[in-house]
């Protein structure tokens, strides 16, 4: 079958059974929105005209998160393509597949500075798996094939496929290539290697104070039933990175939440106390470990990750297991319960279960105005624990780690690793689309979800009902909290001011917004919220002295958590 | 490149698939790793379309580790890994202009040559134009001894290497 690059480049996305496609044309990929009018009618491909290309790599990314496929986002030549950026930077920090097909000026105009000319596969490649520019139309359907197989096998992750318009005009024979080799790669079966399960079933067996560290890894290979077997079989507390929230249900008695900078005081003295950590899927970030040195210094750590350049490159493991999470977990519960090896209660235990009694009262603190703590307890006994919840960036974020309760893994989506503030609500209405009949609510905050509130218009034309939960402090409340924490309160460009009006801004767009000043108008607006066909946004008015805490002061080791600022 | 006597040599080689792209996909990986380069060497292998590219960095074994770590994600990074400094052969070539004006220096200089099994590979009135191919200390020491006479210009290629024995591949 003779057919345009573009048509071709259309023809690969439906083998790869793309159904969802969020983008903006611009200039160079004029041919390729052509090719996706032409097969409107039985593509089955829908496309969601996103406002700004940033949105549209969130959005594929919140996509690619909440439905477990990669994510499919598109954007012109130059500025559309620089657009995509930070959407790429957070997909690649947190593992997701995200393929990004960008237009590029024809071959002959390329390093010619032509117009919306911008070199995105050299800018791309170090924040992606992968970034490649095809050069021809016949290496369309392998090219697109490759991109798939690298962003959705071993650790997942964005890939750049850059087509230059010229060549989506050439013709080609469409044969749509389902094995491709790309150099080295090889899909790893992600079995662990049974000499290093020998060594950690060893070190198991031998720990009395066992603490597990569960990461984004777990989600991703949806391993959260072996997590809690393995918890459960060892009777080790679960602290989970903010990637990993939600691997364990966080009503679970042997849930500790986050451990970390701004992780709760039991994970954190746990971490500190424990003789084993047992790590999996997760990568020792700074935030998450504290004083680098001090880390784990009193425990053996086993190290298990899908990545091999994850092992030692933070910390040192005593034993490395690079495998998927789910495998190496079943493969490790598997052995302790042949060996009988099931445990009771014990001095690490109840040390444990005295070590979260002592915070309860530490996190119900309140001061005047609206406590986020509350509005967080309020909003997870509303919505159902299928909800998925999105966040920005910033304190809303931590707000929502430290006190909205997971219940289901894959039901939290942040962007962990960037931190990149504008993430939530775009990512809130990429999970929806992927999962229309569940209920989707972003917490974020007044600065993050002004960063990326234009797609509201999004939300509104292609009916994408999600629930944006603004805290709004009215300053760039985390830098300002560190200001006050760090710089004796030295307020440096954090007062944000009184505008806009944000149920003003709402409904500028057609969506609804409601400004909430209890904690029952607040749970009201919530319940509005599972019922509203229109995008909402619930404005919660907080004061700017609330702080999250406890923190881990930057440097500190994790048992030198402040509780008051 | 000054050679740095801080840490241990590595040899890094790594096979490569050619493709446009691949060298700008290595050298930026170990930029923003922050790994530092003291040569890197690309050329043509045996195998069509594959290409060698041979780094020496310092560092401890850990660092190196996970710099080998980080290239072997490329995905057209096909084969990667240290070289056994002691089983390994690897030469480097550095050519030098040298002035040499008055006729005794040129006679040390020839001797020189002589005694380092370099070449000259061009003459002029007042200068010449010495080829050596060696290991890097020996190339080191014997541009030591030309500095008293005076290096116009020079270019080092940087390594390359293969490692002992009869086997390919490095398996």
């Amino acid at each position: 079958m003779r057919l345009s690059g573009a048509r071709a480049v259309v023809e690969s996305l439906k083998k790869e059974k793309v159904e969802v496609i969020f983008g903006i044309p611009g200039g160079s990929t004029i041919p390729l929105y052509d090719a996706l009018y032409e097969t409107s009618k039985d593509s089955g491909i829908r496309h969601i005209l996103a406002r700004h290309e940033q949105c549209a790599a969130h959005m594929a990314d919140g996509y690619a998160r909440a439905k477990g496929v990669p994510g499919v986002c598109t954007a012109t030549s130059g500025p559309g393509a620089t657009n995509l950026i930070t959407g790429l930077a957070v997909a690649y920090m947190d593992s997701s597949a995200v393929v990004a097909i960008t237009g590029q000026v024809p071959r002959q105009m390329i390093g010619k500075d032509a117009f919306q000319e911008a070199d995105i596969v050299g800018i791309a490649t170090p924040i992606t798996k992968y970034a490649i520019q095809v050069n021809s139309a016949s290496a369309i359907s392998e090219t697109i094939r490759t991109a798939f197989l690298l962003a959705s096998t071993n650790r997942h992750g964005p890939v750049v496929v850059d087509i230059p318009k010229d060549v989506m005009y050439e013709e080609v024979d469409m044969d749509y290539a389902e094995n491709v080799k790309i150099g080295g790669y090889t899909v790893r079966s992600g079995e662990p290697h049974p000499y290093s399960i020998k060594r950690a079933l060893g070190l198991m067996i031998g720990s009395e104070r066992p603490l597990i560290i569960s990461g984004g890894g777990v989600i991703a290979s949806k391993a959260s039933e072996e997590l809690i077997r393995l918890a459960e079989l060892m009777m080790a507390p679960v602290a989970t990175t903010l990637m990993g929230k939600g691997s364990i249900p966080e009503n679970h008695p042997l849930s500790l939440g986050m451990v970390g900078m701004h992780g709760k005081g039991e994970a954190n003295i746990a971490a500190e106390e424990a003789d084993l950590i047992i790590a999996v899927g997760m990568r020792f970030n700074d935030r998450t470990i504290g004083k680098m040195d001090r880390f784990g210094m009193n425990a053996k750590i086993i190290h298990i990750d899908i990545d091999p350049a994850e092992i030692g490159k933070n910390i040192r493991a005593d034993v490395p297991i690079v495998a998927d999470a789910k495998k190496a977990l079943s493969t490790i519960t598997a052995r302790l319960s042949e060996m009988g090896s099931k445990r009771g209660e014990s001095e690490w235990t109840k040390r444990i279960r005295s070590l979260k009694e002592s915070f309860v009262e530490n996190y119900k603190r309140e001061n005047k105005g609206m406590s986020p703590g509350r509005l967080m307890k309020i909003l997870r006994d509303v919505i159902p624990k299928s909800a998925i919840v999105t966040t920005g960036v910033g304190q809303n974020q931590m707000w929502a780690a430290l006190h909205f309760e997971v219940l289901e893994a894959g039901t939290f989506i942040t962007s962990g690793g960037l931190g990149a503030m504008g993430f939530g609500f775009p990512a809130s209405l990429g999970a929806k689309v992927a999962c229309p009949g569940r209920h989707v609510f972003n917490i974020d905050g007044d600065g993050s979800f002004i960063m990326t509130e234009q797609d509201l218009a999004t939300a509104v034309s292609e009916s994408i009902p999600t629930v944006t939960i603004v805290m709004d402090n009215r300053v760039l409340g985390m830098v300002r909290q560190w200001q006050c924490m760090f710089c004796e309160e030295r307020y440096s460009s954090i007062d944000l001011g009184k505008v806009p009006d944000f149920v003003k801004l709402a409904e500028a767009y057609g969506a609804e917004g409601v400004r909430v000043e209890t904690y029952s108008e607040f749970e009201k607006a919530v319940r509005k919220g599972l019922k509203t066909e229109l995008p909402l946004v619930i404005d919660v008015p907080i004061a700017m002295d609330e702080k999250v805490l406890p923190m881990v002061p930057p440097g500190k080791s994790l048992k030198e958590v402040v509780w008051f600022g | 490149m000054a050679e740095d006597t801080r840490a241990e040599l590595s040899i890094i080689y790594a096979l490569v698939e050619d493709r446009p792209g691949v060298l700008f996909k290595v050298t930026s990986l170990i930029r923003r790793r922050g790994f530092n380069i003291e040569t890197i060497t690309v050329g043509s292998t045996e195998k069509e379309r594959v290409s060698r590219i041979t780094i020496t960095t310092r560092g401890d074994a850990r660092i190196v580790e996970q710099l080998i770590k980080q290239l072997d994600k490329i995905p057209e990074v096909m084969k990667i890994g240290e070289l056994d400094l002691n089983d390994t052969v690897f030469r480097e070539l550095a050519i030098l202009k040298v002035s040499a004006q008055d006729s005794a220096k040129r006679q040390d200089i020839y001797n020189y040559i002589s005694i380092f099994r370099a070449k000259v590979v061009d003459v002029s009135k007042d200068s010449l134009i010495i080829e050596i191919v060696g290991n890097p200390k020996k190339i080191t020491a014997f541009l030591d001894l030309m500095k008293g006479y005076g290096i116009i210009e020079l270019a080092r290629t940087g390594i390359v290497a293969l490692p002992r024995g009869g086997k390919a591949g490095h398996d």
